[in-house]
């Protein structure tokens, strides 16, 4: 499907551990997935950022090799999930949306059996059980059931349990969903220090900081296609400009206050709270909507984020 | 991270010939050959924190054979289990409580705290996106609730020994096929509980499970019965159970045990085909 791209292309020169073309899962006359193409390579931190309901999740199920894929080609680690599925499962670890962990185990059981289900000796997961949760920061823990732990805990215990078989790759679906943000920065810290081992980290959110922290390369992903690939800083540099100036001038004044700003930025996005205003110098932009005579209520300037290129790629924001 | 560089051919291993398999090696692989992780965790669980539920399914048929073998059972006398040959009515009864215990065990198992898994604690997700197939997790499942089955029949058939009830040595081979009664249900069970969405239909597996233990030739015999509604009983599970468990108790057999075997054989072989599909339709699409 050429035609979706909106950047080229590009072939890795490592042999992939992912690779999807014109990949799609339709349910009846439901489109999740409309064919797209990706290449994961080994060691790379991915991301599928998109909205919910963007065809992100089927993807990945597509990937882990639960959900049959409707047509195109695709192939992870080498094998293909329509003949290969245990395989690839096997050698996956899998961190889905909802975390679904053992309620009647304790946290070190947890660990154990699902290890168990790779059909890895008991002696083998009980050592790699205890690695695990001190890497997770739940040693202390272990003995305790799954329903005493915080959102936090249990996203590090599913995380710590998707690793129980030293998978080749991690896939996280919206891993920080629903997580405060202090609980969100120790799973980064996490996440971060498994890439540092090399770890090939496969992430879908919807939520930009997370793909600018943890991805390297991403594709975005709106309506079971891909509109746009590259690394964040690329995506950034590609889709919109260094600065972004935010004003709002109360939500009856702002479309008005669009067109008399107009020539003023390179682009100008109106939302319902609030205009944007595309430039390199944001500040220098300020001064001169000040010396209009116009005066926004409030005024920010900031850095350009992927939130920025999904608006301008989808004229809608990321979470609505 | 690697440069991405233009050119190389992307590998496409669906090129090589794929040989059609009857059996699925795909997303929808049945079997990894570890059904006992599945049994294993179910174990586990027992241990750390349902075992005192387990323990209080094994007394409900304990009471009612006191009640009615004991309390009941003064008044109704000696039974006819077979041209000329009576038992007392607590040895009559007490063989049909046993195959109770054992579908009971195997039920309340594989039907709530299924339903429980499948749609709650999404267990079963969690387990298929392993290596394990839907075959291994139906084989755990219905192997953990066949012996929790075995286990009340055990625990009920020592009861029935202390208080004199076996009145034959083929007693003995009572337990054998309480296992099958146990795999049967489960089997079963499992699978009518893998299509229910709601607790609502959860109900109607009571509505079935009351009335078949209440008219089974359980209490009394078959013959109270009018000839067309004799019928609909001998089609019932339970029936089937009673009727062999009661032959080896008693020692009196009333019917061919190979018949209730075969029957059950059936309900074992159904069983694990539904579920396993189910399984596989719901979280391996």
């Amino acid at each position: 499907m050429a035609d979706v791209w909106v950047g080229s292309p590009r072939v890795l020169a490592v042999n992939p551990v992912i690779e999807a073309r014109a990949l799609t899962k339709t349910y009846g006359e439901l489109v999740a997935v409309g064919g797209i193409d990706l290449q994961v390579a080994p060691g790379e931190s991915f991301g599928l950022l998109g909205p919910n309901g963007a065809g992100k999740s089927t993807t990945m199920r597509m990937i882990g090799a639960v959900s049959q894929r409707t047509s195109g080609t695709l192939s992870v680690l080498g094998l293909d999930p329509d003949t290969h599925g245990p395989e690839i499962r096997s050698r996956l670890g899998v961190v889905p949306q909802e975390d679904n962990l053992d309620t009647e185990l304790t946290v070190r059981d947890n660990l154990i059996v699902y290890g168990r289900y790779f059909g890895i000796p008991r002696a083998a997961c009980a050592r790699r059980a205890d690695e695990l949760l001190d890497f997770a920061e739940l040693a202390d823990k272990a003995k305790v059931k799954v329903d005493a732990l915080s959102g936090g805990m249990k996203r590090r215990l599913t995380i710590a349990r998707a690793l129980i078989n030293e998978p080749a790759v991690l896939m996280l679906d919206e891993p920080t969903t629903g997580l405060d943000p202090q609980a969100r920065h120790v799973l980064w810290d996490r996440l971060f220090r498994l890439k540092e081992r090399g770890t090939t980290l496969v992430v879908t959110t919807h939520y930009m900081d997370e793909a600018e922290q943890l991805c390297d390369r991403l594709v975005v992903v709106d309506h079971g296609r891909i509109m746009a690939e590259g690394s964040p800083a690329e995506l950034i540099r590609t889709y919109s400009t260094r600065e972004v100036l935010e004003l709002r001038f109360g939500s009856s004044r702002n479309a008005q206050a669009a067109v008399d700003l107009a020539d003023l930025a390179e682009r100008i996005e109106v939302l319902p709270d609030r205009v944007l205003l595309y430039a390199e110098d944001g500040e220098a932009v300020l001064a001169q909507v000040r010396s209009r005579g116009l005066d926004p209520t409030t005024s920010l300037v900031r850095r350009s984020s992927l939130e920025d290129v999904f608006l301008r790629l989808t004229g809608r924001s990321l979470i609505e | 991270m690697t440069a991405p560089v233009q050119g190389e051919a992307p590998r496409h291993d669906d090129a090589l010939p794929v040989r059609r398999r009857r059996v699925p090696r795909g997303v929808g692989a049945l079997y990894a050959g570890n059904a006992r992780a599945v049994l294993g965790r179910a174990l586990l669980a027992t241990r750390s924190s349902t075992w005192m539920v387990v323990l209080s399914g094994f007394f409900e048929p304990v009471f009612y054979l006191l009640a009615m073998g004991y309390g009941l059972g003064t008044y109704i006398g000696d039974v006819e289990v077979a041209p000329g040959r009576t038992v007392a009515y607590a040895a009559y009864i007490a063989p049909a409580l046993l195959a109770v215990s054992a579908m009971n065990g195997a039920v309340y198992d594989s039907t709530w705290n299924v339903f429980f898994k499948m749609h709650f604690g999404k267990l079963y997700q969690a387990m298929l996106a392993t290596s394990i197939g839907p075959l291994d997790v139906a084989l755990g499942e219905i192997g953990y609730a066949l012996l929790r089955g075995a286990v009340y029949g055990v625990g009920f058939l020592t009861v029935m020994q202390v208080m004199g009830l076996n009145l034959s040595w083929t007693a003995l081979l009572a337990l054998p096929a309480l296992v099958l009664v146990a795999f049967a249900f489960a089997s079963v069970g499992m699978a009518i509980t893998s299509f229910m969405s709601t607790f609502q239909q959860m109900d109607w597996i009571n509505l079935v499970m009351l009335p078949m233990f209440l008219f089974s030739a359980t209490f009394y015999p078959l013959s109270v019965y009018p000839p067309l509604l004799q019928h609909v009983i001998t089609a019932l599970p339970l029936w089937h159970a009673v009727e062999l468990v009661r032959g080896l108790t008693t020692g009196i057999p009333g019917s061919s045990p190979w018949g209730h075997v075969a029957y059950f054989a059936v309900m074992i072989a159904l069983g694990i085909t539904f579920t396993t599909r189910r399984l596989r339709a719901l979280f391996l699409r």
